[in-house]
């Protein structure tokens, strides 16, 4: 190695840099913050004190953190490790059977979700949502109830609105893991007799298990930071029905600023995500063994 | 082993120069630029206009000086955000601002604020101004830190055809909350697809469900928010049991709207732009902005509101004195602590805040005037019908306890009041839990039993 080894890294220097500036640099930030009383305004914006856990004992003791951590579970779980994820992997499979133009026009029915920027779609799912949105127009062009639908089921439609937005993302990472699966091995297992459902479950599941691994790792840390489409939909309400911990961060930071606070939830949520990240990168690394 | 090398270095080079062109360079010129934010919404472009105009006036005026307007898009809560962040570094900071008066105390506080009062002094204008509204920009020192722009006062607003077609007499004054009673439950016996009275309430409408809502009702039975003598937060109050009461009787009887439509933040935009146009609302208590809404120009154009429109005080619980109820917000121009040129700053906030620009700007948004010069003015007079009644409200409006500590507190009335309207909690146990709130936020030692 010796000067000529160190030299070699001489060009990955700027892009380190940038990494260590504008990643690690905000979150070591946040993480130092949340020991503070850092304010957004008032006395301790000017004079921040070192308040050591205080802010984490209080977190423990506020009524609205369980709700928070499990509307949160729910919301990743639900819409991203469930719906994205299945149904991105059920879009793959099927439209690889399916007619060229019907497999197009599905595939840019789906992706046109995805592309829009997050706060369009956000606004597109309340306009759909909202008491006399066009999902209420249709149901009571069918002579069912119209429910409302952010005021009474506000989970089930930022997930079912995450899910439309998202599953693209699912969809193209497995349609280009199909395509990579040689059709000599599907065939042998047809000739071996090997049904459509036995094949997927023993050909071309195991065979994608890497791709299932990071897609289920990049939707998962995507959904966990979702913030936009819930702001917009909800608020996070009504009563917190719908507060995830990003909302609550970006509420008792920014709107009763209480930055130290607000930092010490987003230090939380970076650590289920840190958490969900190594666990994911495991099972990639058990899959090449 | 050369070319490596060079594209290293290449690399290294146009690193640095990216990294160079995004910080500013000092003009070296001698001009100078002073950088001036704002509110700015598709409803409301008043402010723009008023910017524009000290602009042009400013930069004619003082040669090499440059105005820079960075307008926020956003409603009170994301422009108060933004600019709370722009104000915490000295290099984002801008000179002059647009600053919410309940905010201005805590603003102080974090030495964001630069004190005006020598400034003042040499301002033949300042002792136009009304009194009442010069201390909504002092801070506890005394000092005066943010000059107001105009002022705002809280009625009923009723629609009289509705009124009339339900047999009510008019002008209709109630004396008491009883009345307000009687006559919403008149409206719906007559018309059942009316909503007969309206009040904000719960988190979706966030300032608005208290400002024009919870405080009327609060203020009006005796009680306070917070006790300004002894400067601790009023808990275990009878009035505030009582106000939370009638929210529910509101919403339990469907003289209000839904909860449901109550918790949209948009609920507003319904109420200006559909129901009172539409005849579908009987009344709801609105700020003397409401006006600036209908008007030629405005977001929800309404000929008719001349006519179909009326304003009455909001009445006390049981008709005591003083008789009526109001609340006052309204917003500042205010300039940085950390201004490299306070006195052109300054210089630009009072252009921007004389007579003729802060009366094109009182007109255009509907403001209450804070100028002698301007409310003497027939303009702002005759601005429309109900100028006379809004103002006269300036006798018995209250302001906001506006410390550091009040978004959190009002945030918890907020809740108290989502609970009540949604029949989770009964007026006794939401005022309970907004007691453990307040404590929770305060320390017991900044409560008072009254």
């Amino acid at each position: 190695m010796g000067g000529r080894g160190l030299l070699r890294y001489l060009p990955v220097l700027p892009a380190l840099l940038l990494l260590l500036v504008f990643l690690a640099g905000p979150v070591f930030w946040a993480f130092q913050a949340s020991f503070t009383n850092t304010g957004l305004t008032g006395r301790n914006a000017r004079n921040p004190e070192w308040v050591g856990l205080e802010n984490y004992q209080r977190l423990l003791l506020d009524p609205v953190f369980p709700l928070s951590l499990w509307l949160t579970v729910l919301f990743v779980g639900a819409s991203a490790v469930l719906g994205q994820n299945l149904l991105g992997l059920a879009l793959a499979v099927l439209m690889r059977r399916a007619r060229r133009a019907v497999s197009a026009a599905v595939g840019t029915a789906v992706v046109a979700a995805w592309v829009l920027p997050e706060i369009v779609a956000a606004f597109a799912a309340y306009a759909y949502f909202s008491r006399d949105g066009t999902l209420n127009q249709l149901l009571g062009g069918l002579g069912m109830g119209e429910p409302d639908w952010l005021y009474s089921w506000p989970m089930a439609a930022v997930v079912l609105a995450n899910i439309w937005r998202g599953t693209a993302f699912s969809m193209l990472v497995y349609r280009a893991a199909l395509n990579d699966i040689p059709t000599e091995v599907a065939e042998a297992a047809q000739m071996d007799g090997a049904g459509g459902w036995k094949r997927l479950a023993f050909i071309t599941l195991p065979m994608i298990r890497g791709s299932i691994a990071t897609n289920l790792m990049l939707v998962t840390l995507q959904t966990l930071a979702v913030f936009t489409l819930i702001w917009v939909m909800t608020a996070g309400g009504p009563a917190n029905a719908s507060t995830t911990l990003p909302v609550l961060a970006y509420q008792e930071a920014f709107k009763f600023g209480d930055i130290g606070y607000g930092t010490a939830v987003a230090s939380v949520l970076l650590l289920i995500g840190a958490v969900f990240g190594v666990g994911y990168i495991r099972l990639l690394r058990e899959g090449k063994r | 082993m050369r070319r490596p090398a060079l594209k290293t270095l290449s690399l290294i080079a146009s690193a640095l120069f990216l990294l160079t062109a995004c910080t500013p360079a000092a003009p070296d010129d001698g001009s100078k630029t002073l950088k001036v934010v704002y509110q700015k919404t598709d409803s409301f472009t008043a402010l723009e206009t008023m910017f524009q105009a000290a602009k042009k006036e400013f930069e004619a005026a003082n040669q090499g000086v440059t105005v820079e307007l960075q307008p926020i898009q956003g409603n009170d809560d994301d422009y108060g955000t933004k600019l709370a962040l722009a104000l915490r570094s000295p290099s984002t900071a801008p000179d002059v601002f647009y600053e919410d008066t309940f905010k201005v105390r805590s603003d102080v506080d974090a030495g964001y604020l630069l004190k005006l009062d020598s400034h003042l002094d040499g301002w033949a204008d300042w002792e136009k101004f009304d009194d009442g509204a010069k201390a909504a920009g002092r801070a506890d020192d005394g000092g005066t830190y943010a000059v107001p722009l105009g002022t705002d006062t809280r009625a009923i607003w009723y629609n009289k055809k509705v009124f009339e077609a339900a047999g009510i007499s008019l002008p209709w004054q109630p004396r008491n909350w009883q009345d307000i009673l009687d006559t919403a439950r008149k409206i719906k016996a007559d018309d059942p697809s009316v909503v007969p009275f309206n009040m904000y309430a719960g988190k979706g409408s966030g300032e608005g469900t208290v400002m024009q809502g919870f405080y009327e009702l609060l203020y009006g039975t005796g009680s306070t928010l917070y006790d300004e003598e002894s400067k601790k937060w009023v808990v275990g109050s009878a009035g505030f049991k009582d106000s939370l009461g009638f929210l529910k009787t509101l919403y339990d009887e469907g003289l209000a709207v839904t909860p449901a439509e109550a918790l949209d933040a948009n609920v507003w935009k319904k109420v200006f732009g559909e129901w009172f146009p539409d005849g579908k609302l009987g009344a709801t208590v609105e700020g003397s902005y409401a006006p600036s809404f209908w008007q030629d120009g405005g977001s929800y154009e309404w000929p008719g509101y001349a006519q179909d429109m009326a304003v009455a005080p909001f009445p006390t619980q049981d008709g005591g004195e003083p008789g009526a109820v109001s609340m006052s917000g309204g917003w500042t121009l205010a300039i940085g602590a950390g201004t490299k040129e306070p006195d052109l700053a300054f210089k630009f906030l009072s252009t921007a805040l004389n007579r003729d620009n802060s009366l094109k700007f009182t007109l255009d948004s509907s403001q209450i005037a804070v100028r002698s010069d301007v409310a003497e003015d027939s303009g702002y007079q005759g601005a429309n019908p109900f100028v006379k009644d809004v103002s006269g409200l300036v006798s018995v409006t209250r302001y906001r306890p506006a410390t550091s500590d009040y978004p959190r507190i009002s945030a918890a009335v907020q809740e108290a009041t989502e609970g009540v309207i949604t029949g989770a909690k009964s007026p006794d146990q939401a005022a309970a839990d907004y007691d453990a709130a307040v404590a929770d936020i305060v320390g017991g030692d900044k409560t008072v039993r009254k």
